[in-house]
């Protein structure tokens, strides 16, 4: 363990390195694999940070359900991964312990904001990390660090333990350096979960049979609207060379249109920072971590959250509680919801005639530490191609599809139908056996 | 584009139960603006006809069987308040 903590030292990827690995004592095939968990995944008597101050020192009283099962399966979890505060940013420097590098370039963001489960498995310190996504914060910082990033369908995967950023949106998946490592993680983690009432009534099937199998007459739809203004052209060159690839195993593959697609930033922006608004409230300065030295309880609250929330929870906060209070709730919640539903109706008719979607991860490759952080905007946008699975409770995933010319990774994006995660893992890993892209492992040093 | 005026930071801050300094009332309302303009995009649309979306997998109320069961860490809980009496949280004095 001292030797993880001295090889993450140039990253930072992990908040907590544990000097005594919880080792599950259960049998799979994943048994003795060593795991990190995001920062956000409550692990019973460990400290649970969010990479916030609101919660210093809080310790969780309980397993989330991901984490019982990863037990059961025998999994080793040797600690926690950085992130975003409460998940809200796509670059991971949002963080009260400060940023993860990018092992690629140790100059530049790990993405977010999963960024820390994704630097450790890019960096090969751990083969299996959890993370969260609500707008793509597994998918980007996978793709910003080369490696397979997950989110299953709304549903899939319980959420029961996942301190709640947005929860029509949250959900838990893995990140890994290959799909069959993706879909053994997946078997392990899915299922209903009678503690969180959103999760599925369905059966786990056995994601590893997907894996390798043919994949001819597969029907993909490239969304013309993905591939538009503010792409880089590498990026695009890459996701043309990844259906080329695919095209050679007779995949099918038609241009689509996903019309409603340029509003989903802002619909998502209004929806997260709503339940996130609603979600943070909890954090007073009470029950929990922080408590600002006050005498009255009006100001207890306030100035606990002053001192405790970082600035880009305060603009979510701020952003949320706008939306919805009374004189404003018409206007951006509500229009929130039904914009939602457009988008993902849009999604409903592109299945009808085809199987599955792909776009780019984000439209750059990772951004340089401090380019974005001051401009909330242009940080939103770099989640521009992740956020309508989220809306839409799709399953969506990113995988590694080549790199630029300063060789930063770039990731390509599959969206499927709900709980058709099958195709997905069956497109990836037909692509991965025709290329050695997630076989590429970063040299720390700085571009 | 000054959309978010002082007055609606401050209210939007009583709300939210947060304290912001006079920097940071000038700073978010700056932001807010700004973010409020690249979402007032979603008036494009006509929207009248659609139906909020509220739920993503329509299967309407869960229910369970409604059983006691000891949940049995009252005093972790307890334990990761900032302050604490017995099985009480305590906060400042709240009726005179």
């Amino acid at each position: 363990m001292q030797d993880l903590k001295k090889l993450d030292q140039p990253l930072s990827s992990f908040v907590q390195v544990f000097d005594q690995p919880i080792k599950g004592e259960g049998k799979s095939p994943l048994a003795g694999a060593a795991i990190a968990i995001k920062d956000n995944i409550c692990i019973k008597g460990k400290t649970i940070t969010c990479a916030s101050k609101i919660l210093a020192g809080h310790k969780a009283v309980y397993n989330a359900t991901v984490i019982d099962k990863l037990k059961a399966a025998g999994l080793v979890i040797v600690g926690t991964t950085n992130l975003d505060e409460f998940a809200f940013g796509s670059s991971t420097e949002n963080s009260c312990y400060g940023p993860t590098k990018n092992p690629w370039d140790l100059t530049r963001v790990p993405g977010g904001s999963s960024g820390g489960s994704a630097a450790a498995v890019a960096a090969r310190l751990v083969p299996f990390a959890l993370g969260s996504d609500t707008g793509g914060s597994i998918r980007q910082p996978a793709a910003f660090c080369g490696v397979v990033g997950f989110k299953p369908t709304y549903g899939r995967v319980s959420r029961y333990g996942l301190i709640a950023f947005g929860s029509s949106l949250d959900q838990i998946g893995p990140l890994t350096t290959n799909f069959s490592d993706c879909a053994e993680l997946l078997n392990i983690i899915s299922g209903h979960d009678p503690k969180d009432s959103t999760s599925a009534f369905l059966e786990t099937p056995d994601f590893t049979k997907s894996l390798k199998v043919p994949v001819k007459e597969i029907k993909v739809g490239l969304p013309k609207e993905y591939f538009s203004q503010g792409l880089d052209a590498q990026v695009k060159e890459a996701i043309s060379s990844t259906a080329d690839i695919l095209k050679k195993k007779k995949v099918i593959f038609k241009e689509i249109s996903l019309p409603h697609s340029r509003y989903a930033v802002a619909t998502y922006y209004i929806i997260a920072s709503s339940e996130a608004s609603s979600n943070l409230q909890r954090f007073d300065g009470v029950r929990y971590g922080l408590r600002a030295v006050t005498k009255s309880l009006a100001d207890l609250y306030a100035r606990t959250r002053q001192q405790g929330f970082g600035l880009e929870a305060k603009r979510r906060i701020f952003l949320g509680t706008y939306s919805l209070s009374s004189g404003y709730y018409d206007a951006y919640y509500l229009k929130a919801l039904k914009v939602r539903r457009l988008i993902k109706s849009d999604f409903d008719k592109a299945f009808e005639e085809v199987d599955a979607v792909l776009t780019p991860t984000s439209p750059t490759v990772a951004f340089k530490l401090g380019e974005r952080v001051k401009d909330p905007l242009s940080m939103y946008l770099s989640d521009v191609y992740t956020i309508p699975a989220n809306l839409s409770g799709l399953p969506a995933v990113s995988f590694p599809c080549g790199f630029d010319k300063q060789g930063l990774p770039i990731g390509a994006q599959l969206i499927s139908r709900a709980f058709d995660e099958e195709t997905l893992i069956k497109l990836g890993s037909a692509f991965e056996e025709s290329t050695d892209f997630h076989k590429q492992i970063p040299v720390f040093k700085e571009k | 584009m000054s959309k978010v005026d002082k007055k609606t930071v401050e209210y939007v801050a009583e709300l939210a139960r947060i304290n912001l300094t006079e920097e940071e009332k000038e700073s978010l309302g700056q932001e807010l603006s700004k973010i409020i303009s690249y979402v007032d995009q979603l008036k494009e649309l006509d929207t009248q006809e659609v139906e909020p979306l509220r739920e993503l997998q329509a299967k309407g109320d869960v229910f369970r069987p409604d059983k006691v069961s000891p949940s049995g860490c009252r005093a972790e809980i307890l334990n990761n308040s900032p302050l604490s009496e017995g099985d009480y949280f305590k906060i400042p004095r709240v009726i005179e």
